[in-house]
C-alpha cells in the first residue's frame, strides 16, 4: 500500500515535470531543452514569495505564471518563429529548435544566477505528516498531487471541450491538414508555447514546496519531462499522464522491493522497454 | 576613431587625477585563478563552500592594502574566475588558459574530489601548488607521491567514518541508544567510497547494520528511502548523503517520524540554510564537518563573512578553505611568487590560520574536524582527529 501511495505521489511529481512540456512539444513542435528552467523559475518565485516577502508561497503563481507566460510568449514570437519559417520540414525544426533552446537554457541558467545567486534555495511549507492508512506522508506531497490532478483535469477537458483545445488537437495529430481546415497555426502554436511555459512555472511553485532548487538545477527535470513526452507519445496529454505515473510506481517498486539504487535504471529500462513495444510512445499514432 | 581618442583622453586625465602617494601602491598586482563550478550539480555546494570564501579572502587581502613582499612593497590580488560546469574536462581547459593565457601566478584549487583529482596533472604539469579544500578521499598519500604540489586539508573518508562509528559506539556504551543502525548513501564516488569505508568499521566498532541501501544522486522521492530505514526500527540514522538529498532525506525524516536518538547526514548538515529551512527541528543533527566555534583565530570570522559576502559562512570547508587561502598568502610573503619556493614553503612552513596553526605532514593537514552537531543554533565540531574545543555530543530528543 506504501509503495502504491508513494508511486503515485512521485508519479504526480512527475507530472507537474511534464506537462508544459506535453504542450510544447506535441502542440507547438518546440522541442524545448529549456523547459526545466521555467520550473526553476517557478520555484524561486515561491521561495521569494516565502522567505523574503514572508507571504505563502502560492503567491508564487501570481509572480511567476503570467511572467512565464509572457515570456515564452516573447521568445516564441521573437527567438523560434524565424526558425519554425525557415524550416524545410519538421525534422529540420526539431533539429533547429533543439539547438537554439540548449542555447537558451544557459542564458536562462546565467540570468538566474546572477538575479539569485548560485546557492541552494528551500524553505519549509506544509511539510507536515499526513496518515494515509497508518503510514505518514508529507503535506505538501499530497497538495502537489492535488495541484498535479487539478491541471491534468482543466488541461484534459479544455484539449476536449472547447474549440482552441479542438484546434490543438488537430494541430499536435497533423500539423499539414489542420491548415486546411482554416487553423491558424502559428497563432495556435504561440498559445500553447506560452502556456506550456507557465504550466511549468506553476509546476515549479508547487515543487518548490519540497525539493532543494538550485540555479542549475533544471536540465534534471527537462531530461525526466522528455522521457515522459516521448514515452507516452508526442503530443498525447493522457499519454504523458499515464507515462508519468507509471515512471512514478516502476521507481517506487523497485526502491521498496529490490534497491532504491536502481530506480534511475529501472526508469530508463521501462523507457527503452515502450519505445521497443510502441516506438510511436503508449498512446501516439503511427505515422 | 573618434572614440578611442576620447576614451584614451579619459584615461590620461584620470591618470593624472591620481595622487603621487599612490604609486608605491601600485606594484604590479597578483594574478590569482579560481575556477570552480557556477553552473552544475555542484554549483550549489560551491555558492556556499568555494566562491563567498574566495571573494572574503580577497577582499580580506586587499583591504590590507595586498601582500606585504619580502622587499617591502604591496601587492593587490587580482583575481580571474572561470565556471567549470561541474565537467571535469572543463576544469582541465580553465586550468591550461588559467596557465598559459591569463599566466596566473598562482591558481586556487577547484571544488570537489572528482574536479580536482581531474585537474591534478595540469596542476602538476604548469608547476602550480595545488592546495585542495574540497576533496576528500583515502588515497592522499599515494596522490602526494604522485604530484609534488598537491595538498590535502579536510581529511580523508576513513576518519570521517571512524568518528561517526567511536561517536555512536560510544552512546551505545553510555546505554543511551541501542546498537541498531540504518545507513544510507548517495550512489556517487563520495556517498559509496564512505559507506564502503563504514561496513567494516561499524562492525568492529560493536554497531549492527540493520539497513543498507544507496539511492541514485538527484532521486527526486526519498520516501522509500527513508520508510525502509524506518521499518528496519533503527536506534541511529546514517546518511553518506550530498546537499539535496541530506534536505530530501531530514524532511523525509522528520515526517515520517523518525525519531532515532542519534541523526547524521553528510554534507550540507554544516550549511546555514540547513538550520534555516529547519529552524529548531535541525538541533542535534549530527553531520560532516564541523569547527570550533569559540576559537580565538575564528573570532569575527562569521560576522566578517556575511557582511563582505551577503551570505553566511558554512561551519566546515569555507573556513577550511580561507585556512588554505592564508597558507597560500603567508607563503607568497614569505619566499616570492616563485612558484617552486611556495610549494617547498608550504610543505615546509608553518601557518597562522582561521583554524589555528598548520603544518603540513607529508604534503596532509592531519588535524581535522570530521563530525559536528547543531546546538543552540550553531554547528559545533564534536569529534575530530587532534583539534581542541571539541563539545560533547548531545541525544536527538525527536524532531
Amino acid at each position: 500500500m506504501d509503495t502504491l501511495i508513494i508511486g503515485l505521489l512521485l508519479g504526480a511529481t512527475y507530472c507537474l515535470m511534464a506537462l508544459g512540456l506535453t504542450l510544447q512539444y506535441g502542440v507547438a513542435r518546440i522541442m524545448n531543452l529549456a523547459a526545466g528552467e521555467w520550473i526553476v523559475v517557478g520555484g524561486f518565485a515561491a521561495f521569494w514569495s516565502f522567505t523574503v516577502q514572508g507571504m505563502s508561497p502560492i503567491w508564487g503563481f501570481v509572480f511567476a505564471v503570467p511572467f512565464a507566460f509572457v515570456v515564452n510568449w516573447l521568445i516564441y514570437q521573437f527567438l523560434l518563429t524565424p526558425l519554425i519559417r525557415r524550416a524545410k520540414s519538421r525534422g529540420a525544426l526539431e533539429v533547429d529548435s533543439i539547438l537554439a533552446t540548449f542555447g537558451m537554457s544557459f542564458i536562462a541558467i546565467g540570468l538566474m544566477r546572477t538575479a539569485f545567486g548560485g546557492e541552494f534555495f528551500n524553505y519549509s511549507f506544509l511539510s507536515e505528516p499526513v496518515l494515509i492508512f497508518g503510514s505518514a506522508f508529507g503535506l505538501n506531497r499530497i497538495a502537489a498531487a492535488g495541484v498535479a490532478v487539478l491541471f491534468c483535469v482543466v488541461l484534459y477537458f479544455w484539449l476536449l471541450r472547447s474549440r482552441t483545445g479542438m484546434a490543438m488537437r488537430a494541430l499536435a495529430l497533423s500539423p499539414a491538414s489542420a491548415k486546411l481546415v482554416a487553423i491558424d497555426v502559428q497563432k495556435l502554436s504561440l498559445i500553447a508555447f506560452s502556456t506550456g511555459g507557465a504550466i511549468a512555472a506553476a509546476g515549479g511553485v508547487v515543487l518548490s514546496t519540497f525539493l532543494t532548487l538550485d540555479a542549475s538545477v533544471g536540465v534534471v527535470f527537462t531530461m525526466k519531462a522528455l522521457i515522459i513526452v516521448i514515452m507516452g507519445g508526442v503530443g498525447n496529454l493522457r499519454g504523458a499522464i499515464v507515462a508519468a505515473l507509471l515512471l512514478g510506481l516502476a521507481e517506487s517498486a523497485i526502491a521498496t522491493w529490490v534497491d532504491p539504487g536502481l530506480t534511475l535504471a529501472a526508469a530508463y529500462l521501462l523507457f527503452v522497454l515502450v519505445l521497443l513495444v510502441k516506438p510511436e510512445g503508449l498512446f501516439g499514432t503511427k505515422k | 576613431m573618434q572614440r578611442r581618442n576620447l576614451l584614451s583622453l579619459a584615461s590620461l586625465i584620470l591618470a593624472g587625477m591620481i595622487p603621487a602617494g599612490a604609486a608605491v601602491a601600485a606594484e604590479k598586482p597578483i594574478k590569482i585563478g579560481a575556477v570552480a563550478p557556477k553552473t552544475g550539480p555542484l554549483a550549489g555546494g560551491a555558492a556556499v563552500t568555494q566562491w563567498p570564501t574566495i571573494k572574503l579572502w580577497v577582499s580580506d587581502v586587499n583591504g590590507r592594502g595586498g601582500l606585504k613582499m619580502k622587499d617591502g612593497t604591496r601587492r593587490t590580488i587580482e583575481l580571474v574566475e572561470y565556471d567549470d560546469r561541474t565537467n571535469p574536462g572543463e576544469t582541465i581547459k580553465a586550468v591550461e588558459r588559467l596557465a598559459t593565457v591569463d599566466k596566473a601566478d598562482f591558481i586556487i584549487a577547484p571544488y570537489g574530489t572528482g574536479l580536482n583529482l581531474a585537474s591534478a596533472p595540469v596542476f602538476a604539469k604548469y608547476g602550480y601548488p595545488q592546495i585542495a579544500v574540497s576533496a576528500i578521499t583515502d588515497k592522499t598519500g599515494e596522490l602526494a607521491k604522485r604530484y609534488p604540489g598537491i595538498f590535502f586539508t579536510l581529511g580523508n573518508t576513513t576518519a570521517f567514518a571512524q568518528s561517526v562509528a567511536d561517536i555512536l559506539s560510544q552512546m551505545v556504551k553510555e546505554g543511551k541508544i541501542g546498537k541498531r543502525v540504518a545507513m544510507v548513501n548517495v550512489a556517487d564516488a563520495f556517498g559509496i567510497e564512505l559507506a564502503e569505508a563504514a561496513r567494516p568499521i561499524f562492525k568492529k566498532a560493536g554497531l549492527e547494520i540493520v539497513y543498507d541501501k544507496s539511492y541514485p544522486l538527484g532521486a527526486q522521492d526519498l520516501a522509500s528511502v527513508v520508510k525502509g530505514a524506518k521499518a528496519a526500527t533503527p536506534d541511529a540514522f546514517v546518511a553518506w548523503s550530498y546537499p539535496p538529498d541530506t534536505f530530501g532525506l531530514t524532511e523525509l525524516a522528520k515526517i515520517e517520524g523518525l525519531n532515532v536518538k542519534a541523526f547524521y547526514t553528510a554534507v550540507a548538515t554544516c550549511f546555514p540554510a540547513y538550520a534555516g529551512k529547519f529552524q529548531a527541528s535541525a538541533e542535534n543533527v549530527l553531520g560532516a564537518g564541523g569547527i570550533n566555534v569559540d576559537a580565538a583565530e575564528l573570532a569575527g570570522y562569521f560576522d566578517r563573512h556575511q557582511k563582505v559576502t551577503g551570505v553566511g559562512a558554512d561551519y566546515w570547508a569555507g573556513p577550511v578553505t580561507y585556512a588554505s587561502l592564508q597558507v597560500l598568502e603567508q607563503s607568497i610573503e614569505a619566499v616570492g611568487t616563485d612558484r617552486a619556493a611556495v610549494t617547498n614553503h608550504i610543505k615546509s612552513g608553518s601557518f597562522k590560520t582561521v583554524l589555528g596553526d598548520w603544518k603540513f605532514n607529508n604534503q596532509v593537514i592531519d588535524q581535522f574536524w570530521t563530525v559536528g552537531q547543531w546546538q543552540g543554533g550553531k554547528f559545533v565540531g564534536v569529534a575530530s582527529t587532534g583539534k581542541t574545543g571539541a563539545k560533547s555530543v548531545q541525544v536527538k530528543t525527536g524532531w
